[in-house]
């Protein structure tokens, strides 16, 4: 059953006098239960793929549906709870709020839910105890690696238990050992918690995990391969 | 409550400046708080003034001094229960440069005429039955540690020579207005070290119909319109209103310092604010993504500016308050009855949610605004 559905998306970004067209028609399907790696050149649209499946950008024409609800109809004050219940998001960079402890940004999706301090403090704790973390959750972003940072956003990502999780570039700045141990704990989140995962990458090492890796191409998707793990 | 920790951590992320802020807005308010205090006080003196008691003046200025012979005139004129009379005195005490007022004053028809001047009855038997007795106001017994009977000695201005005077009695005043740093002594021992010149300052006239004011006032004035010492009566209130109109060019001049002086304490700390908020775009780009509103980013910055004014409030508000009433300050005997008042405090609390508001309001508009793509690829 698919838990994604893209049909006949359009997305046009107007730079000054420049059209740039990303996506002339995306037809996609995603499972529930997944874990896809979306690989392709720079400027190819994986980035603008993720940003229109969470919502955080709209598709100029076309229907974006995620596990039911239409995404690409709804407004930003119906977009925001939809992301807080249903999205667990992790960037390239610049994840982590600096002055929260990791604790605090992890707990951060959380506060938006009516959820008692004592319940939100449990599923934190969980949630750092699956990306190997407890022990780091008075710690700053400053004072964690690269790999611990991403962990703890990835940790952010699935507190609040979300639908999809989408994961951009995720060990672009990370050394291969930090890489490996997000790419492991990815795989983890959905071979055992069966959480249905979307990431952009580059590192063909990533795109290993997946069960599925889509190919775009200039906005087009011109591979899919069902990966055997 | 859940987001108080956020607000405080952001307000945290330099908190140099966070402090500096909080601490333009404590200023800001304290000098509110003071120059208000200044205007409010001078208009609550001015207002002071019982409508049964006429000021008579040498209609030539305050400087000039009339004849004590024209107080049997003006107690003989009809509607006039009672008339007193007093000097200005202007001594010095030692070396010390601290102004306190003397007044040479009718003892037994001052005391009566005064009951704001209030001492026990003990005191009061005391300071009327001897020449060179003087009463004063609790302010001197706590700056100079003057006791009753103790002698003190004034060096004179106006009439010059050493004046030893034998304090007799503290007095409270009942109305701030009165002043708790005056002392006050016997015209009659002035009187007579002047060889008996005769001379008052000014007449002060009770009278007993307040509605007969300005005729008794006209009569007293006629009476001696064509004497060597015209005079000038009015009623008490007139007569402290008379000083605020002298004073309205400093109300006005109060006014405006406190008004510039917030406002550019507003530009500090909207400064302030909008940089905070400028460092943090792609945090706000994540808290969106995460699934936090428009309305709760908004809210979060709208906090942040809040504590800011808030504390800044709390600390210059509440400092005035606390510092005024530490030291007693009476602006050195110009401005007796000097308490930041409730309105003032009030007109303060509002000036920091303006501050709030004024100040928060952009940046937090600005990040509810923030469109998510575009702020991540800015900070990219």
């Amino acid at each position: 059953m698919a838990l994604v559905e893209i049909r006949d998306v359009h997305k046009i970004f107007q730079r000054d006098t420049e059209r740039i067209e990303v996506f002339t028609g995306l037809t996609l399907d995603v499972a529930e239960g997944s874990f896809t790696a979306l690989m392709g050149p720079s400027g190819s649209g994986k980035s603008t793929l993720l940003n229109l499946l969470a919502g955080l950008d709209r598709p100029t024409s076309g229907i974006v549906r995620v596990a039911g609800s239409e995404v690409s109809a709804m407004t930003a004050a119906q977009l925001a709870p939809w992301r807080a219940r249903h999205v667990g998001f992790v960037f390239q960079q610049l994840n982590l709020l600096p002055v929260l402890t990791a604790f605090q940004n992890v707990e951060l999706p959380l506060l938006l839910t009516r959820l008692s301090k004592r319940e939100r403090e449990e599923r934190v704790r969980i949630a750092l105890g699956v990306v190997g973390l407890e022990d780091r959750m008075r710690h700053y972003p400053r004072q964690l690696s690269g790999g611990q940072e991403q962990r703890v956003a990835i940790a952010r990502a699935i507190v609040g238990d979300p639908t999809l999780v989408l994961l951009d570039e995720p060990t672009g700045q990370l050394d291969a050992k930090s890489s490996r141990e997000v790419l492991a704990l990815l795989a983890r989140l959905n071979s055992e918690f069966k959480k249905t995962i979307m990431i952009v990458t580059h590192d063909p090492h990533a795109a290993e995990q997946a069960t599925t890796v889509l190919h775009l191409e200039k906005g087009t998707l011109i591979e899919k391969e069902a990966v055997a793990r | 409550m859940k987001y108080l920790p956020l607000v405080l951590a952001n307000l945290g992320r330099h908190k140099i400046r966070t402090v500096l802020t909080i601490a333009s807005v404590t200023l800001a308010l304290f000098l509110f708080a003071s120059l208000r205090t200044v205007v409010t006080t001078l208009h609550a003196n001015a207002q002071f003034g019982s409508a049964r008691r006429l000021v008579t003046l040498n209609a030539t200025g305050l400087v000039f001094v009339l004849p004590m012979a024209y107080a049997n005139k003006i107690r003989a004129l009809p509607g006039v229960e009672s008339v007193s009379w007093a000097n200005w005195f202007g001594g010095h005490y030692g070396d010390t440069k601290q102004f306190f007022a003397q007044f040479a004053v009718d003892a037994e028809s001052y005391l009566a005429m005064y009951p704001e001047i209030s001492l026990p009855e003990d005191q009061k038997q005391a300071f009327l039955h001897e020449r060179t007795a003087a009463i004063i106001g609790k302010r001197l017994v706590d700056r100079y540690g003057w006791q009753v009977g103790q002698n003190v000695t004034l060096q004179g201005t106006i009439f010059p020579g050493d004046w030893t005077f034998t304090i007799r009695g503290v007095y409270t005043p009942t109305a701030p207005q009165i002043g708790d740093d005056v002392l006050l002594f016997h015209h009659e021992y002035l009187d007579e070290r002047l060889g008996h010149a005769g001379i008052a300052g000014w007449f002060i006239v009770q009278i007993r119909d307040p509605g007969a004011a300005a005729a008794i006032a006209k009569a007293i004035d006629d009476q001696f319109r064509n004497s060597s010492a015209a005079t000038k009566t009015g009623t008490e209130q007139a007569f402290q209103a008379g000083f605020a109109t002298m004073l309205g060019n400093v109300s006005l001049l109060m006014g405006t310092i406190g008004t510039a002086v917030v406002f550019a304490i507003l530009l500090v700390t909207a400064n302030a604010m909008m940089m905070s908020a400028r460092e943090r775009t792609g945090e706000v780009a994540v808290m969106k993504t995460i699934g936090f509103s428009d309305r709760t980013l908004f809210g979060l910055v709208i906090s942040e500016a809040g504590v800011i004014a808030g504390a800044g409030a709390l600390l210059g508000l509440g400092a005035a308050k606390a510092f005024y009433r530490a030291i007693n300050f009476n602006g050195f005997g110009f401005l007796p009855g000097f308490d930041i008042t409730t309105g003032t405090l009030v007109m303060g609390g509002g000036i920091a949610l303006l501050l709030m508001l004024a100040s928060g309001l952009v940046p937090a508009a600005r990040a509810a605004r923030l469109p998510i793509v575009q702020a991540l690829r800015r900070v990219e």
